[in-house]
């Protein structure tokens, strides 16, 4: 058995749903991150 | 219920049946299912931003007679850590036959009720619920939640486990870095000039976490039997330490390479907790006034990156260069760069400081990341939940040894007349001595004997 190439199209928005879902805060939590961290550059 | 083909399933709706994918899913929906719960899990990392405020909740604007002490809240994390080892090595075997859903729904309702409980502990001001709610039962979803989605993702991705299991782990030491600020701005949204708003964080954290954690169970699923991704081929050439057999999980801890492997863990854990601990006042007594209390806050959030892209790269590259050889790099570039770090404060320089700490805790937590895959390519994959839920002792007792170390040596060469800015040097050269021991473990490793393989017909049971 093998992974059927043929992603339907609602697979791919669930696909983005899914990454969005995760990736929206992880970003949003790297940003912060980084905003702090400057200040040990200033 | 219904499963995949529509008929009725037998276990329910939280049934491993259940969840088995329909021709079409795609396999890169499973890692943000396992990133809903790793990165909900690791707020653990980021619970010590609770700590001060819970100093002050009668006084408010400073401490007052009644209100717990640094020390005891501290417990709150060692407990959570422990329960994390205990949970993940004693019900490691039981959730790899229930599957990933109901082991990620059991981690959600542990997780998010820790919080819940531990809501009502500071409303009530009763430090033990805290002690219960986050320690114990928190504790225990974060075992749970952070062994339920690995073997899952290494069963999607037989071409690549190290970069599956990377990107699940990254997750837990990406959690910290949304958990952090996060927590901060609702305390401030739900505290007045009268009241610290502790207990309202804690319960919104909670059904935050509740929820998306849910949604993680929802969405993961496990591959039909038999099945490989498109254009896999899995490898004919015999590798020295990969192994297509399965060793049960009660064999292979009768085996020296568990305790390999649990060693490997365990001293590149400890040596990388306990300068991770310290990183702040670190920086701030190496470098006078060149890094103040603020730069060295960004310090340790520049760090929280590099350990959670180290999970994923480091895990990834194993996939290519193979496991061993990952560790060998972890141990002797450690080795070389914990033995430089004093050299970096006599020459008074900032940027190398940072630097050789990025890799450093880019090597501890890829560390972390990349263990899953070496245990599936020593014991097989057909065990290995319940195996690196065994192996995870070693992360508790390295949460003991690590910071243990650290202050104890510090402090005493305090004592005997040694000046703040070198009191670290011992220290690092202690914990490139610890590295040395875990090169030594990581070259002795071998393939386990065939005796402890599983027979077919035991497979087959």
């Amino acid at each position: 058995m093998s992974e059927t190439t043929d992603v339907s199209a609602q697979n791919k928005v669930k696909l983005v749903f899914a990454w969005a879902f995760v990736g929206i805060p992880l970003i949003w939590g790297v940003s912060q991150t980084l905003a702090n961290a400057m200040q040990l550059f200033q | 219920m219904t499963d995949s083909a529509g008929t009725q399933s037998a276990g329910g709706w939280f049934s491993r049946d259940n969840i088995i994918a329909k021709p079409g899913f795609s396999r890169w929906l499973v890692p943000p299912a396992a990133l809903c719960v790793h990165l909900c899990i690791g707020q653990v990392y980021a619970f010590s931003v609770f700590n001060l405020p819970m100093t002050k909740l009668i006084g408010i604007t400073e401490s007052a007679p009644g209100d717990w002490k640094l020390t005891e809240l501290g417990w709150i994390f060692s407990i959570a850590i422990v329960f994390l080892g205990i949970s993940a090595a004693f019900t490691g075997t039981w959730l790899d036959r229930q599957g990933p859903r109901k082991a990620m729904f059991i981690a959600a309702l542990c997780f998010g009720g820790g919080f819940l409980i531990s809501a009502l502990g500071v409303y009530v001001h009763q430090l033990w619920l805290i002690y219960l709610g986050y320690g114990v039962l928190g504790g225990c979803g974060l075992g749970i939640g952070y062994i339920s989605p690995v073997k899952t993702l290494m069963t999607w991705f037989p071409d690549r486990p190290g970069m599956a299991t990377g990107m699940a782990i990254m997750g837990f030491g990406g959690g910290a870095m949304i958990a952090s600020p996060l927590s901060v701005w609702l305390m401030a949204q739900f505290s007045t000039p009268t009241h610290i708003g502790v207990a309202e964080t804690f319960l919104t954290l909670g059904l935050i976490y509740l929820c998306f954690m849910m949604v993680g169970g929802t969405i993961v699923r496990v591959p039909p039997k038999g099945w490989e991704p498109e254009g896999y081929v899995p490898s004919t050439k015999p590798k020295k330490l990969v192994t297509d057999a399965d060793v049960h999980v009660d064999t292979a801890l009768k085996t020296p390479q568990f305790y390999l492997l649990w060693a490997i863990l365990c001293l590149n854990v400890t040596a990388g907790i306990g300068v991770l601990g310290q990183a702040s006042a670190m920086s701030q007594e190496m470098f006078p006034g060149k890094i103040s209390v603020a730069a060295a806050a960004g310090f340790v959030g520049l760090l929280s990156l590099f350990n959670m892209l180290g999970r994923f790269f480091w895990a990834s590259t194993s996939d290519y260069i193979g496991r061993r050889t990952t560790y060998m790099i972890f141990f002797l570039l450690g080795m070389a760069l914990y033995a430089a770090v004093p050299w970096t404060g006599e020459v008074g320089s900032v940027a190398l400081f940072v630097a050789l700490y990025a890799v450093i805790i880019s090597m501890y937590g890829g560390g972390f990341a990349t263990i899953p895959a070496y245990l599936k390519d020593i014991f097989g994959i057909r065990y290995v939940g319940a195996i690196h839920g065994r192996l995870l002792t070693a992360w508790s007792a390295a949460g003991v040894f690590g910071p243990v170390l650290v202050n104890y040596i510090r402090q005493y060469q305090i004592d005997h007349g040694v000046a703040k800015a070198d009191a670290y040097t011992i220290t690092m050269y202690i914990m490139a001595g610890l590295l040395f021991l875990g090169f030594l473990c990581n070259l002795v490793m071998h393939s386990v004997h065939e005796k402890h393989h599983e027979k077919p017909e035991e497979a087959r049971a």
